[in-house]
């Protein structure tokens, strides 16, 4: 078996009861896997049902062990790993917070443009960008604001979904 | 809510007794006294006192193992629930099926650091299967019911369920089990069939098969031994079982090779070598029984039956996964096989039979004989020859005796041998014969103990006494921490750090102290007679046996090796393969 550390986007559909999150949570850091993301919440409140959402790395076995571990977990109703099962999309959400004057002003708002971020918060100093957009576009955006007096960021983690008419 | 509203206490005493529980291993405390005072007013449920609540984790866990039922625990909160939790870990290492209770201060209170607090549920996630904190009285029963359900089914294990003390005090309907299914909880025990013919082409191919079965079989119950006994006999092909595994399959049968393992016998790792089809039911790979991960079995085809999907690829990768229970695939795979018609060519692997008898003369588990001291070994010897024909049960402290009772002590049937295998909890032996002992009152109950390890739950002496149970203690002792010193004679140059007990105990005025019968021998011919005299009292016995302090367990694999690397006793033609620096760095 190759060695290749692989990212995977894992969804778990859990049942919403007390402790199910630091059940996953504890279940990564006892066994020493990785968590690069995690989001959860509430998607169905008549039968009481989350979604939660992790991405994470390691080699395939590792990867296997985290999907059964995942599974054997009492309050788990179903887990899929998006990764394998093809096509899914994936978005995040972030907030940055840039503090700039003059050129430096403009420039952030002109490259927000360009990443259809929006400002949602500004003073005569400062800017809250709100963008959406897969990690890696999040990533370059903070990347091009730094220089620009990017100050504060808060990501909401990777939420994700299959894509076609199937569930999960 | 109805006329018939009952008290939570009372909802959970009936829930205790439709699920139909017999006894309660328990010790009360502020937070659980409404539920001691319910029952108090009954007379469905046995409650047995404890001396320490992890004495009464470890005498579920006896319980459980030797009847196959689920083991109940009561304890209160804070230092009742946190002194359970080596035997929740110990259980859930062992897929042992118990339901551990715990009192909680009241909901209004939880939170707060009141007194006796603490947070059980947090505590007990990663030791436990599935555990619960009941937040209403009216949720109470379905708890139960959920979790007997969540102990038993699938891959056993301990579940929590703690309740606070006002939720003992309300009332509210009671939820009989028949309307609790839980939502999700389904584990999948029929194997796939096309997995199980393809398994069986494998298996009638087979050049040089060997059966690898572990604790799996024991938890599927006897019905399972018996199909494994079955299949194996009509494939004439040779079986090993783990340390949790014994008894799975007769241990006096030709076919047995003994148990595998670091401290396995020299025909059962060499098989397990050298095989070309490795059949694994119920058993998990373990680093005890792998060794180095690279030089395992490199040259077999590994098949995995396992009701847990995560104990598959989890350390060695396999090639033909089945996820079921054991006695479920085995009942379809001695269909497929008969229905096939097919026989195993005793010629075809005749060659492989003439190899293992080969390693099997090498008689690993070999000792030098003598009249002076008492050999370890022999007193497991002398100690299974005298009681063989009684049916006796089993257990074990965790060390030098444990290896060498699993090595030398026959067993014949499931359900006989209870000892802590995963975690390796010294201490276990006593309060689990105890429970073996409750669960089985007119069967011999042996504890095989060391006489470190049986100081660590002593106080259960006390239990002993009070319901008089004529457990015997049968102390190997060499006054030191065995295997702790066996390391490091062999890996830390016999420099012997705090493994001498100074100071041990006069084991015969103890037992008397505790109302028990206190017995020693100094000469192989004490011992034997010894022996005669411990069985035939029908009280409880501490038997201290004093053997030669210098005495090793052999063979071992050293920490870092590869399986077939051993280290062999004097006796069976001494090799000693060395530890790797590598291999320090291993437990």
């Amino acid at each position: 078996m190759q060695d290749t550390i692989e990212r995977h986007t894992i969804s778990a559909v859990v049942d919403n009861e007390s402790g199910v999150l630091a059940r996953v949570i504890g279940l990564f850091s006892g066994r020493g896997y990785n968590i690069d993301s995690l989001t959860v919440s509430e998607v169905d409140r008549d039968n009481g049902i989350s979604r939660i959402n992790i991405v994470t790395t390691g080699t395939p076995m590792i990867i296997e062990q985290i999907k059964a571990q995942l599974d054997r977990l009492v309050p788990v109703h179903r887990v899929a790993d998006l990764t394998v099962q093809g096509p899914h999309i994936e978005r995040e959400l972030a907030l940055l917070k840039v503090r700039s004057s003059g050129e430096k002003r403009v420039e952030a708002l002109r490259i927000a443009d360009i990443f259809k971020a929006r400002a949602v918060d500004a003073t005569d100093r400062s800017f809250v960008f709100e963008i959406t957009g897969s990690a890696s576009k999040i990533d370059a955006f903070a990347d091009l604001m730094r220089p620009l007096g990017l100050v504060d960021m808060s990501r909401t983690g990777v939420a994700a979904i299959s894509r076609g008419p199937d569930e999960i | 809510m109805s006329n018939n509203a009952m008290t939570g206490a009372e909802i959970l005493i009936k829930a205790l007794t439709d699920q139909g529980v017999d006894t309660i291993f328990g010790y009360p405390g502020g937070a659980v006294l409404p539920i001691y005072d319910a029952l108090f007013k009954q007379n469905s449920i046995r409650h047995i006192l404890v001396r320490q609540e992890g004495g009464a984790v470890h005498a579920a866990e006896g319980y459980a193992r030797s009847t196959g039922k689920p083991g109940v625990v009561l304890v209160t909160s804070g230092p009742g629930a946190t002194n359970a939790v080596t035997g929740l870990t110990d259980a859930l290492m062992d897929s042992i099926p118990i339901v551990c209770l715990t009192g909680q201060v009241a909901t209004h209170m939880i939170g707060n650091d009141a007194f006796q607090e603490c947070d059980t549920t947090g505590i007990t996630r990663p030791c436990t299967k599935h555990n619960y904190l009941v937040r209403d009285a009216a949720d109470l029963a379905r708890v139960v019911h959920e979790g007997f359900y969540v102990a038993t089914n699938g891959r056993p294990g301990p579940v929590v369920i703690d309740i606070p003390k006002d939720i003992q005090i309300n009332t509210a309907d009671y939820t009989p089990p028949e309307k609790v299914r839980h939502k999700t909880y389904r584990p999948r025990v029929k194997g796939d069939l096309e997995k199980i013919r393809e398994a069986v082409e494998m298996i009638a191919n087979a050049e040089r098969p060997i059966f690898y079965t572990g604790g799996g079989i024991i938890n599927a119950g006897p019905k399972a031994s018996s199909l494994l006994t079955q299949f194996v006999r009509m494939t004439g092909y040779p079986i090993t079982n783990t340390l949790m595994g014994l008894g799975g399959y007769p241990a006096s049968d030709r076919q047995y090779l003994g148990m595998l393992g670091m401290h396995g016998s020299y025909e059962a790792n060499w098989a397990m070598h050298d095989c070309d089809v490795m059949i694994c039911i119920g058993a998990r790979f373990d680093d005890r029984v792998t060794g180095r991960l690279d030089a395992f079995s490199p040259k077999s085809k590994k098949i995995h039956i396992d009701i847990d999907p995560s104990s598959i690829n989890k350390n060695i990768r396999v090639d033909l996964p089945i996820i079921g229970d054991a006695a479920h695939v085995l009942e379809d795979m001695i269909r497929i096989w008969k229905a096939g018609a097919r026989q195993v060519d005793p010629a075809r692997i005749e060659p492989w039979w003439r190899q293992i008898d080969i390693w099997r003369a090498r008689n690993s588990f070999a000792y030098e004989q003598t009249d002076k001291l008492i050999k370890p070994q022999r007193a497991v010897e002398a100690l299974y020859e005298k009681i063989k024909d009684r049916d006796p049960y089993i257990t074990t402290e965790v060390g030098q005796h444990q290896m060498w009772a699993a090595q030398l002590f026959k067993f014949e049937s499931p359900n006989r041998w209870m000892t802590s295998g995963g975690l390796g909890t010294m201490g276990y032996g006593l309060p689990a014969a105890m429970g073996a002992q409750i669960a089985h009152p007119d069967k011999l109950v042996v504890d095989i103990a060391g006489e470190a390890s049986i100081m660590m739950n002593i106080q259960e002496m006390s239990t002993l006494a009070q319901y008089k149970l004529p457990v015997k203690i049968f102390i190997l002792n060499n006054q030191w921490m065995g295997m702790v010193r066996q390391w490091q004679e062999l890996m830390h140059g016999k420099r012997y750090s705090e493994s001498y007990v100074e100071s041990l105990p006069d084991f015969v005025k103890l037992a008397e102290s505790f109302g028990a019968v206190g017995l020693k021998a100094e000469t192989p011919d004490e011992m034997d007679s010894l022996i005669d005299e411990m069985i035939a009292v029908d009280r409880p016995v501490i038997a201290d046996v004093r053997v030669d302090p210098t005495e090793n367990v052999y063979p071992m694999v050293p920490s870092g090796a590869a399986h077939n690397e051993m280290i062999l006793g004097n006796e069976a033609g001494a090799e000693a393969p060395q530890a790797t620096d590598q291999g320090l760095a291993l437990v």
